[in-house]
């Protein structure tokens, strides 16, 4: 996918100012590299609190992505091939979570879900509390990466067309047929990405989490709460376990840069 | 690529340069007043405080300068180990107020103290609940029931240690639903409604207003935390920190303490 040999006009002092760009992102997390404590580094990562947080953290990113999933794809597939009146405003919506800060969100995730909110009360009546629970923590990662993959399928549904799934149709499918035989394999890789996304994006979940889950040791507290508990008291765990974040981090981002690239012409072929 | 675009360019880069260095550097620590006041204090004197002395500061603080015309006082409130590390980090404080002797001893041991701190305050754990008190909470023991929703700091921070003692000496084993890392958000948890009870300092109960009911209980006496104020070894401005900790020790400066429910030292 090579753009055509030829013209490659970058003014040179642009790579001045993105050599800038790329150190403002690499020399912190160089710093932090120099100064872990590798000699202890080992069992610093491996304590109890360390693999409990760890634990939690993969266990709900990854129910965290499941209902991302779950909830996106239909509103991706509204947003991209629906029509009906609100749907840019309902797109607005979907995409706050993005720029939101998440305390905000956390905060309205309490007031939603707490013990008073607005569904927590009937909740409570019914049995379920969900305030300093796991699925508090769930909750609040899924509300911050759910935008992530509504963003990457609808762009991939765009850009994917809709010429199959009319001809489909002419064929006599029914738009349940369409949708599971034609729509969603096409767009799979965008779908695949996206999910990596919020994958990424529920373990780095902090201020939702802390404002609206609370922190407790293998229930609530997870690495970016362990990390930030440490820091108080023993910054040497602290930045082992900031280490362990960002492998996990450059891992899934690889991880999703390498799927795409892979699968991109096949999707051409499917 | 013309002169006048690789003029700008240079510029374009050297400005981000210097605002890069310029958020890690110091910033001066005294400006010059052109006012004639009759003290011969002048200048701006940067205070470092803990974040549960966030109101009495701003009150002194506001205090000190009405008394002093010409002074300027600028307050950063944080958790007090935060406030060691951006300091150690060359963050220009000159006065450090600290929540615990603990963290005032790391500024001790990394050189960064002026002479030695003066204990300024006292605070002591209360219990905090809703007004409602739903949970019918009267002594500590009462937190240990089943079916409480206690939340307390988690260990790491001074007033998870605190609770740690008072749990020690009075035999009683909490589980929390949640330990925080810090005060306020443990505060949080109760004004919401979210917790039964939580464990904050007597002066969060009192600053908190109606929002909740503060319930005192004997063995708060076995942890006191004790606030020590020091001048910071690189301060600027060491006549006006010294003026400042004069005022925070004063008999007005107590008292503005002491209306907020801290205890003398």
């Amino acid at each position: 996918m090579k753009s055509a040999a030829g013209y490659h006009g970058i003014p040179r002092w642009l790579y001045v100012i993105a050599a800038l760009g790329g150190l403002l992102v690499v020399l912190p997390l160089v710093a932090m590299l120099a100064k872990v404590n590798w000699a202890q580094f080992v069992p610093l990562i491996t304590s109890d609190s360390s693999m409990a947080a760890l634990g939690l953290s993969l266990r709900t990113s990854a129910a965290s992505t499941v209902l991302c999933i779950v909830l996106g794809v239909p509103l991706a597939l509204v947003l991209a091939r629906g029509e009906f009146p609100g749907q840019r405003l309902l797109r607005s919506f979907v995409l706050l979570p993005l720029v939101l800060p998440p305390v905000v969100g956390g905060i309205a995730l309490l007031y939603t879900f707490g013990r008073q909110g607005l569904l927590g009360k009937s909740l409570e009546v019914a049995g379920i509390q969900i305030a300093f629970s796991t699925t508090a923590v769930v909750l609040a990662q899924t509300f911050v990466a759910l935008p992530f993959l509504v963003v990457s399928l609808e762009g991939a549904l765009r850009s994917a067309g809709s010429r199959y799934e009319a001809v489909a149709a002419t064929l006599g499918a029914r738009p349940t047929t369409v949708l599971r035989r034609v729509t969603l394999p096409l767009v799979l890789p965008g779908l695949a990405s996206g999910a990596v996304l919020s994958f990424a994006r529920s373990l780095g979940e902090f201020g939702a989490t802390l404002t609206f889950a609370g922190s407790l040791e293998g229930v609530t507290r997870t690495l970016p709460l362990e990390i930030y508990l440490q820091r108080e008291t023993d910054a040497d765990a602290a930045v082992a376990l900031s280490l362990v974040l960002v492998a996990v981090a450059v891992a899934v981002v690889g991880l999703s840069y390498g799927r795409r690239r892979s699968t991109t012409p096949s999707a051409v072929q499917a | 690529m013309s002169l006048k675009k690789s003029i700008i360019a240079v510029s374009v880069a050297a400005g981000l340069a210097a605002a890069l260095t310029a958020c890690g550097g110091a910033t001066p620590a005294a400006t010059p007043s052109g006012s004639s006041s009759t003290s011969q204090l002048s200048g701006t004197v940067t205070v470092f405080a803990a974040a549960s002395l966030k109101s009495t500061f701003i009150q002194l603080a506001k205090d000190f300068e009405a008394k002093n015309p010409g002074t300027k006082v600028t307050l950063s409130f944080a958790g007090s180990s935060d406030l060691v590390t951006q300091i150690s980090q060359g963050a220009p404080a000159d006065v450090f107020a600290s929540a615990d002797t603990k963290n005032m001893t790391k500024l001790a041991d990394a050189k960064l103290l002026d002479g030695t701190a003066t204990n300024f305050a006292t605070n002591v754990l209360e219990i905090a609940v809703p007004p409602s008190n739903p949970a019918s909470i009267t002594s500590f023991a009462d937190l240990a029931k089943s079916g409480v929703k206690v939340v307390m700091c988690a260990s790491q921070v001074p007033c998870g240690a605190a609770t740690d003692t008072v749990e020690k000496a009075s035999g009683v084993t909490l589980t929390p639903v949640s330990e925080e890392s810090s005060v306020t958000d443990v505060l949080g948890k109760v004004t919401s409604g979210e917790a039964d009870a939580g464990l904050v300092y007597v002066t969060d109960v009192k600053g908190a207003g109606d929002k909740v009911k503060g319930i005192p209980f004997p063995e708060s006496d076995k942890a006191v935390n004790t606030y020590p104020i020091g001048t910071v070894s690189s301060s600027q401005n060491k006549e006006l920190a010294a003026a400042f900790i004069a005022a925070v020790t004063s008999e007005a400066g107590k008292k503005v303490l002491g209306d907020a429910g801290f205890g003398a030292p």
